[in-house]
């Protein structure tokens, strides 16, 4: 092996083990991470206690201040190993709220941009509507926050994003996935639950990445980027994204292609990933 | 019974829109219409069931693939048409939704993008000026309900023990959660948040109003008379307000979101 | 789930505060912070009901080698083992020295 490629692997540093207040850590400019309702202020659910659940300091969600490529950030990390990374009154308020300031931020001439780390299942149901309702803001503050400054997430796995939360990241401006990370609307067991095993077969792994995974996601143009496992290399696609600017027109916003595109579907059979790639081949708006 | 419930939302539809002509182009199921209310130019949408629906898990009502990305062109092509315009017609979302559609073309297509579509839509209608209204006649559910209403400034639900909002269905709430459906159920009556009742609902404040009509499957005179006065007081309520959602916080059962953002504000 | 409260004789007070761990299955997140001179307390929130000797234990077992500053520790656990318990704690002081 030559020494370049040594010297690589030494210096790699894998993302997806790190812990979700490491990554927001990792990703900000040194040493500029502050925490805003850190743990220690043990603001938790006021729900998972009295139906027997042990609660988290930080109910599962970081979300810091400070610095990306020298520009003024707000950061949000969901701990996938809490719940399921799932999103309760606390968590979701702690994601809407800090999205509105930065979208008021930047009405006061602050160029406050975003970064979404999700780590999700989407709505906690043992606090059900209350998740929801703050998914909603979640998806209205991206939204406003957008017309200013991208907002970018990120899906490293291992939980990946699915939910109301999949719809929030297909909201963002980009959307960047690793080799771990999923992405879908319902997850393999509600879908099974709903529509039966033949139609999605919740223990078939293989099948499951096949269509959701980050790789599949990337090749049918449903995200803008494909990253390595790797903490320098995703702060430099982020810092990259960002110095590009909002993009021309949203992935959210371009019905006229997608509703053209699947006209052309033969939905008399089984969808498969080879047939989504087809699909969505080509230039896009 | 389930077909009564599904067709709630064309109903009120056809009750609100009158002889107005459909808005041409959408899938069939998507019901959009113009017409006006208290004197302002208004566009209804709604979900229905259509048996021909190319994706066969989209066919009662479910807001799939289709559906989501013709909302999103149906609220794109309103602001569009008012772009130059002081007066941005309103929109008032007729939720009828027992769910997203769950099926595997469904995922393979990206269905979390085309909800995202919708909801895309209709938030840039409220910032650019259009007041947005969720008038909930029937089901309310998870993802279909974010695509489909969640995004207005004023929710108003119908007395009636078909409307329902929650984040999934009972049977597979209690699988995920590893509970039986009765630990489930017992749950949902002392936690507000997880019940599936619209008083419930409501303690959580994210309602505008609650209306009783007397024929909610078949609307009467008199019920369309008192949901379209009720309609126009909220396009009232919203004209000069905010453009943002805020209108929801506030409820005791829900003081942990206003108490978080105050954190924030004050940390920020 | 069951709270539980424990407390242990100490020093001075700790200097800062530390968080380790995750409430994610078989582990526990343990939060450190200065407590009153001589005292050492303990709150721990559990999945697991009727284990109050089994901290019990664990915790003597580790204080009874080392002298304690004065602390605060919240623990939420969600099932973990006495040895992951152990674990924690230890990465918790630690990080409390480089504090």
């Amino acid at each position: 092996m030559h020494d370049a490629n040594i010297q690589r692997l030494l210096a790699q540093r894998s993302f997806t083990e790190l812990g979700a207040r490491q990554r927001a850590r990792a990703l900000l400019d040194a040493d500029s991470f502050r925490e805003l309702i850190d743990p220690f202020a043990r603001v938790m659910s006021p729900w998972l206690a009295r139906q027997g659940i042990v609660p988290q300091a930080d109910d599962g969600v970081v979300v810091g201040k400070g610095l990306l490529d020298g520009q003024p950030a707000l950061i949000v990390a969901i701990e996938g190993t809490f719940q399921g990374g799932s999103l309760g009154e606390v968590g979701g308020a702690k994601i809407a709220g800090a999205l509105e300031l930065a979208a008021e931020d930047n009405r006061n001439g602050t160029p406050t941009r975003a970064v979404l780390l999700l780590e999700t299942g989407g709505v906690r149901l043992q606090e059900a509507n209350l998740g929801l309702a703050a998914i909603a803001e979640i998806q209205a503050a991206i939204v406003e926050l957008r017309q200013y400054q991208p907002v970018i997430a990120l899906i490293a796995g291992p939980v990946g994003c699915f939910g109301g939360m999949s719809i929030a990241a297909g909201l963002c401006s980009y959307l960047l996935v690793t080799r771990e990370a999923r992405l879908g609307l319902n997850g393999p067991q509600v879908i099974e639950q709903e529509a039966g095993v033949d139609e999605y077969d919740s223990r078939d792994r293989p099948f499951i990445w096949s269509l959701t995974g980050g790789e599949q996601r990337y090749a049918s143009g449903l995200v803008d980027a494909y990253v390595a496992d790797d903490v320098e290399p995703i702060r430099q696609q982020l810092i990259a994204l960002f110095r590009q600017g909002k993009p021309a027109l949203q992935r959210s916003r371009q019905h006229a292609w997608f509703l053209e595109r699947l006209q052309g579907v033969d939905t008399s059979i089984q969808a498969d990933a080879a047939a989504v790639r087809r699909a969505y081949q080509g230039e896009q708006p | 019974m389930s077909s009564t419930i599904e067709q709630r939302g064309r109903s009120w539809f056809h009750a609100l829109v009158g002889a107005a002509a459909p808005v041409a182009g959408l899938p069939a199921s998507l019901l959009v219409a113009d017409a006006e209310l208290a004197g302002q130019p208004v566009r209804y949408l709604a979900v229905v069931a259509d048996a021909g629906n190319s994706f066969p898990r989209a066919r009662n009502g479910e807001v799939g693939l289709l559906e989501g990305w013709g909302l999103a062109k149906a609220v794109d092509e309103a602001i569009q048409a008012d772009a130059g315009s002081p007066h941005k017609r309103a929109l008032i979302a007729i939720v009828d939704v027992p769910s997203q559609a769950y099926g595997r073309r469904e995922e393979a297509y990206g269905i979390h993008q085309a909800l995202a579509g919708a909801v895309d839509s209709y938030a840039r209608a409220r910032l650019a000026g259009h007041a947005l209204v969720g008038l909930l006649v029937g089901k309310a559910m998870s993802g279909a309900f974010l695509a489909h209403g969640y995004q207005a400034q004023r929710l108003i639900a119908l007395r009636d023990p078909g409307v329902m909002v929650h984040a999934m269905g009972k049977a597979a709430a209690a699988r995920i959660t590893l509970r039986s459906l009765e630990e489930l159920e017992a749950l949902a009556a002392c936690v507000p948040p997880m019940a599936y009742d619209l008083d419930s609902y409501a303690s959580l404040g994210l309602l505008w109003e609650t209306l009783a009509v007397a024929e909610i499957a078949q609307p009467t005179a008199e019920d369309i008379a008192r949901v379209q006065d009720c309609l126009g007081q909220a396009l009232a309520d919203i004209a000069g307000g905010a453009k943002d959602l805020r209108g929801r916080l506030g409820a005791a059962n829900r003081a942990a979101s206003s108490r978080v953002r105050e954190l924030l504000r004050a940390q920020w | 789930m069951e709270t539980l409260s424990f407390e242990f004789p100490a020093g001075q007070p700790a200097q800062g505060r530390a968080l380790v761990g995750c409430v994610g299955s078989g582990d526990l997140e343990v939060l450190l912070e200065p407590g009153s001179v001589g005292s050492l307390t303990i709150q721990v929130v559990t999945s697991v009901n009727g284990s109050a000797a089994r901290w019990q234990q664990v915790f003597e077992r580790m204080f009874r080698a080392q002298s304690l500053p004065a602390l605060n520790i919240s623990i939420h656990d969600f099932g973990a083992t006495p040895g992951v318990v152990r674990l924690r704690l230890e990465q918790g002081l630690e990080e409390l020295s480089h504090a």
